[in-house]
């Protein structure tokens, strides 16, 4: 008996690694395409691509197209650049939005339904069709910074961070999850006598480990890999540029389709490695998230 | 919900004051720019002074005519059939192009059908615009169940206690960590007419049975290929949020599910999917709101074409705007995708809304 | 090496002058050749030595991605930060000027004797624009190719009639060695269209607008010729004589050294790599549909913005930098065509009896620059769109009224674009 249980249960576990890994080709593919390709010269890589050796390291496989990326361009720089406004804009944005979401789900103020529904609408605008006018604003724009008050934001990190700092995906997703937060819990913190600000503190931010990372997560990908149109019309020196930009260095009328796989893969690491710290906080939140209900 | 405890004017604006005032100084402010553009004859590069001219953006994009095309006839008045055997009609353009009908002037042919004898043809001020229309309409309609069901098939996958899940849960994010610009021209190898890869697995598997496709080249494949590859390309950006909401299901509840001799499907019915109601409310917002945007896609593989065949609005936009200099006009199809879109919100919160 | 000394120098040279009485006065310079290190190297070097080589002025570059350049400008202009020296792409910069973001670029009749005509920029009367090089398109093919094919091998005297043309379009068909006969480079979105493709419609006697007046395109883009064209072009994709817009990237740059295209059609930046891939390759004059044989014209040309306070400084950079020899290592490095007959014969390749002196004279017999005029930045974009309907199919007449419909309109609400 023991043992016909034990033998379903390995064909279930079996069963079930086999569909795991199915789904994980179909989602493999591109990623093992590309780092495959940047170790190809250009010839063979497109030769490949109509059979499976596309995504085989086979024929001559070499670092060439490593070297070269980074004659071609100052990725060091780019990298660089777009981690800094990445990272900096991440922290700022859960931070601000976190605070917005606490206030629309725990207060009760006048003209908070209103607000949001505003902010939930600003997720319909595509940020193509407010480019040429955004552009406009923060060419006029003050700042004072070391040297005094400027105007102008144009070619410098500020421009690329601040105006994505508060965005209405990551309100709204610390909205739905705050509205399955007890409420119990909040309401007694008050009763104690507990200020606004320690309840978000020391209650409310600790239970949301796992928004936190899933809005750290989906918020670094939009920073570090949609920051295309905005940059290229708001910085026009390369000391500023992020990677989308300097994507465009690799596209030259013969485009060097090894050089731009070389690139892809570099560029990916910060954000695969990213995903891969942050997933730790995922898992090790179920636990506290285990406490409510 | 308005209890005392909660009350307070001072504490909720100041709470939202910062993160509020960034979204209304750069979203909410531009976006009022470009509706005052959409009233004028704006141009991107120009030496011209802007004037206000109304309606006439909306008007331009937005008209739409029916005629009636008589069949030819011979002169003893008999309808004229080609060697097929179908009704020839006078060309559209002997009436758009004719000085008798101002009305039309500058009108294309968006569809016709027949009845009787007589046709009947559609047109439209800006064609165009109208499939881009359809087209992102299409779009949404077929990536919402597509991307959200698969995204959440793809966390109810990975939710289990296993070694090296991990390892799967990062595999099936992948896509989504690269930019789509870079994944759609990634795609169009794949789907590449004579030796494209996609083609090469298919006829792999059918032993050769397969005749093979020009996937964005042909007008009935290509939206439906760049559906497919951007419904693949984000699951797991979603796999993500339903991830977050499905861990917030306290564990008790599956633990007292069990206790019950729930089946697999009660426990998904009754303990997961009621769990899930604000999260699934997050996905359908955000996967509509996402597929309306549509645009790099269109731009790396298709351009719009063949035949307009993948054309959207944000394409469009960005085409006019940019590309044509055009940035009233661009302009005009934002502010209708907006209004569009917030009328398809209206209605989605209403079907979504908390029952009491 | 030598190119870090001239630099060193020059940093050199420009210290100890800031140290002394006459400080140079900075010129900002745009470019576009980002990531290209032939071409920036080349424009640093020239750079350097302009700055070595007098002590007013001082010019520095800024380097942006080409297929990003015109957006990257017109945004800046929006936002009033051009700089000094603006780099502009021939076809291009009548907008610009009409928009006032260039102005007149002060140089001598004198600099640009004897430089190809499509080279200089002019609007509205004035210098706008010069550039150091051209490009041109020819019809690749094999010396092998032709020989096997029994072929004529047209020349420029005597280019294909179209009926040649076709003819050897379809017995490289008939060989069915080909994927497709004719590689047009429709994978190629872009300006690559009406710079590569309206010479075809010219030939047929067609037009993208009316350049009798430059107020509207009726009659020259969806007049009988145009038809013609029209109908020509939609048979090149519906009897498998080409590959449609679909057409893979790749097989664009690398399926005619493959071996599967017949014919390729293709510009000259592209012949240095051919040369290394097919060693009997040859660059055909464009076929001649009626009207003569036309091929396109018209490359970067760098010009002053309306915001440079010292034009007369660009204006020296500008000469300094058509000198022959750097229009000769332009040429070396990147393979344009060098801008003067001179600095030709300095090349490797376009020198008398080199491999690619054909481009030269196809450059100076054959092209015609593109509509100049304001509008014509928009008219490329509906001409394009037009083309590649034409290609998947859509009814010739009605596809060529609607462009003619949408440029016409834009004429109208640009109010004649100055014309």
């Amino acid at each position: 008996m023991a043992l016909v249980t034990s033998d379903n249960h390995g064909l279930r576990l079996a069963a079930r690694y086999a569909t795991l890994s199915l789904v994980a080709l179909i989602f493999l593919f591109p990623l093992v395409f590309m780092v495959v390709s940047s170790l190809k010269p250009d010839q063979q890589l497109l030769a490949d691509t109509s059979s499976i050796r596309a995504f085989l390291p086979v024929g001559d496989i070499s670092l060439d197209n490593y070297v070269k990326a980074f004659e071609r361009a100052p990725i060091g720089r780019f990298m660089a650049n777009s981690v800094f406004v990445t990272v900096t804009t991440v922290l700022m944005s859960i931070l601000l939005c976190s605070l917005a979401a606490f206030s629309f789900v725990f207060l009760d103020w006048t003209g908070r339904g209103a607000l949001l529904s505003v902010i939930v609408a600003t997720l319909i605008i595509p940020f193509e069709t407010i480019a040429v006018p955004l552009l406009l604003l923060v060419s006029k724009l003050p700042w004072i910074g070391l040297e005094g008050l400027e105007t102008g934001w144009l070619n410098t990190y500020r421009v690329q961070i601040i105006p994505w700092i508060a965005d209405a995906l990551t309100i709204f997703l610390f909205v739905q999850f705050f509205k399955d937060l007890p409420r119990e819990l909040i309401e007694a913190a008050r009763v104690e006598g507990a200020s606004w600000l320690t309840i978000y503190r020391r209650i409310v931010m600790p239970l949301s480990g796992p928004v936190v990372a899933t809005a750290a997560i989906l918020k670094s990908l939009t920073m570090y890999n949609n920051q295309y149109l905005w940059p290229l019309i708001v910085v026009q020196d390369e000391a500023h540029r992020p990677v989308m930009v300097g994507l465009g260095y690799f596209f030259q009328l013969q485009i060097a389709w090894g050089e731009v796989m070389a690139y892809l893969t570099l560029i990916s690491v910060p954000v695969i490695a990213f995903y891969l710290v942050l997933q730790r906080a995922f898992i090790s939140s179920i636990a506290s998230t285990g406490v409510k209900g | 919900m308005s209890s005392k405890l909660t009350r307070s004017n001072r504490a909720g604006w100041l709470f939202a004051l910062p993160g509020f005032s960034l979204l209304f100084l750069f979203i909410i402010v531009p976006f009022f720019f470009a509706f005052w553009l959409s009233l004028t004859n704006q141009r991107l590069v120009s030496p011209n002074p802007t004037e206000f001219i109304g309606l006439k953006n909306y008007r331009d994009l937005l008209s739409v005519s029916i005629i009636t095309l008589e069949p030819e006839r011979t002169e003893a008045g008999e309808v004229v059939r080609d060697k097929d055997g179908e009704i020839e009609y006078p060309r559209v353009r002997t009436i758009t192009r004719s000085d008798e009908f101002p009305q039309y002037r500058g009108m294309q042919e968006w569809f016709r059908w027949q009845s009787g004898d007589t046709a009947k043809v559609v047109i439209a001020a800006d064609v165009v615009f109208m499939k881009a229309l359809v087209n992102t309409l299409t779009f949404a309609l077929f990536i919402v169940p597509i991307q959200g069901g698969g995204a959440l098939l793809l966390a109810l996958l990975i939710n289990q206690k296993l070694r090296g899940i991990n390892a799967y849960r990062t595999i099936y994010f992948m896509p989504v960590v690269i930019s789509i610009v870079v994944i759609s021209l990634l795609w169009r190898f794949i789907y590449s007419g004579n030796e494209g890869l996609l083609n090469n697995i298919l006829s792999a598997l059918t032993f050769g049975a397969f005749t093979p496709v020009d996937w964005l080249g042909n007008t009935e494949t290509a939206l439906g290929s760049i559906i497919a590859m951007s419904a693949w390309q984000a699951m797991g950006f979603h796999m993500v949020i339903w991830l977050a909401g499905l861990q917030s299901i306290s564990p008790t509840l599956y633990e007292a599910a069990s206790i019950e001799g729930a089946s697999k499907w009660q426990t998904f019915r009754y303990v997961t999917w009621p769990g899930l109601r604000n999260t699934a409310v997050l996905v359908l917002i955000v996967i509509t709101m996402q597929s309306f945007a549509v645009f790099a896609q269109v731009d790396v593989m298709t351009n719009g074409g063949p035949l307009d065949s993948t054309q959207t609005l944000v394409f469009q936009t960005v085409e006019r705007g940019y590309g044509k200099q055009d940035i009233s006009g661009g302009a005009t199809i934002s502010v209708i995708l907006f209004l569009m879109v917030l009328m398809i919100s209206a209605v989605q919160a209403f079907l979504t809304r908390e029952r009491k | 090496m030598t190119l870090t000394k001239t630099t060193l120098g020059a940093l050199a040279a420009s210290t100890l002058l800031a140290g002394g009485a006459a400080a140079q006065t900075d010129l900002s310079l745009w470019y576009h050749g980002a990531g290209n290190e032939v071409e920036s190297n080349i424009l640093n070097g020239i750079i350097a030595d302009f700055n070595a080589a007098q002590s007013d002025w001082s010019v520095s570059v800024e380097s942006f991605p080409q297929q990003s350049y015109n957006d990257s400008v017109v945004a800046s202009a929006l936002a009033g930060n051009l700089p000094c020296i603006l780099d502009v792409d021939g076809p291009v910069m009548p907008n610009w000027a009409w928009a006032g973001y260039l102005q007149p670029l002060p140089i001598s009749e004198d600099a640009i004797e004897g430089h190809l005509e499509s080279t200089i920029g002019r609007w509205d009367g004035e210098i706008y624009g010069v550039g150091l090089w051209d490009a041109a398109v020819a019809l690749y093919t094999r010396d092998s190719t032709l020989e096997a094919l029994g072929l004529r091998r047209p020349t420029l005297e005597e280019p294909w009639t179209k009926d040649e043309f076709m003819a050897a379009l379809d017995a490289a068909k008939a060989t069915g060695d080909y994927d497709y006969p004719l590689d047009l480079g429709t994978a190629w979105t872009g300006e690559w269209y009406p710079y590569a493709y309206s010479p075809f419609l010219q030939s047929f006697g067609g037009d993208i607008v009316d350049r009798s007046t430059y107020d509207t395109a009726e009659g020259a883009l969806n007049g009988d010729a145009a038809i013609a064209f029209g109908e020509w072009w939609q048979s090149l994709f519906a009897e498998g004589y080409a590959p449609g817009t679909s057409q893979d990237p790749a097989d664009r740059d690398t399926g005619f050294i493959e071996g599967k295209y017949a014919f390729s059609w293709n510009g000259n930046w592209a012949a240095a790599t051919t040369l290394e891939g097919v060693d009997d390759v040859i660059f055909l004059p464009a076929p001649d549909f009626g009207n003569g044989p036309i091929i396109g014209a018209g490359s970067w040309q760098f010009g002053v913005s309306s915001a440079c306070e010292h034009p007369e400084g660009a204006a020296a950079f500008v000469e300094h930098a058509l000198q022959d020899k750097y229009l000769a290592a332009f040429s070396d490095g990147i393979g344009l065509i060098p801008g003067t007959k001179d600095a030709a014969q300095m090349t490797e390749k376009y020198a008398e009896g080199g491999p690619l002196a054909v481009f030269f004279d196809l450059s100076a017999e054959q092209s015609l620059v593109r509509p100049v005029s304001p509008g014509y930045v928009v008219a490329a974009k509906v001409f394009e769109k037009a083309l590649s309907d034409i290609a998947n199919g859509a009814d010739v007449a009605d596809t060529l009224d609607a462009a003619v419909d949408e440029i016409d309109d834009d004429i109208e609400t640009n109010q004649g674009y100055g014309h």
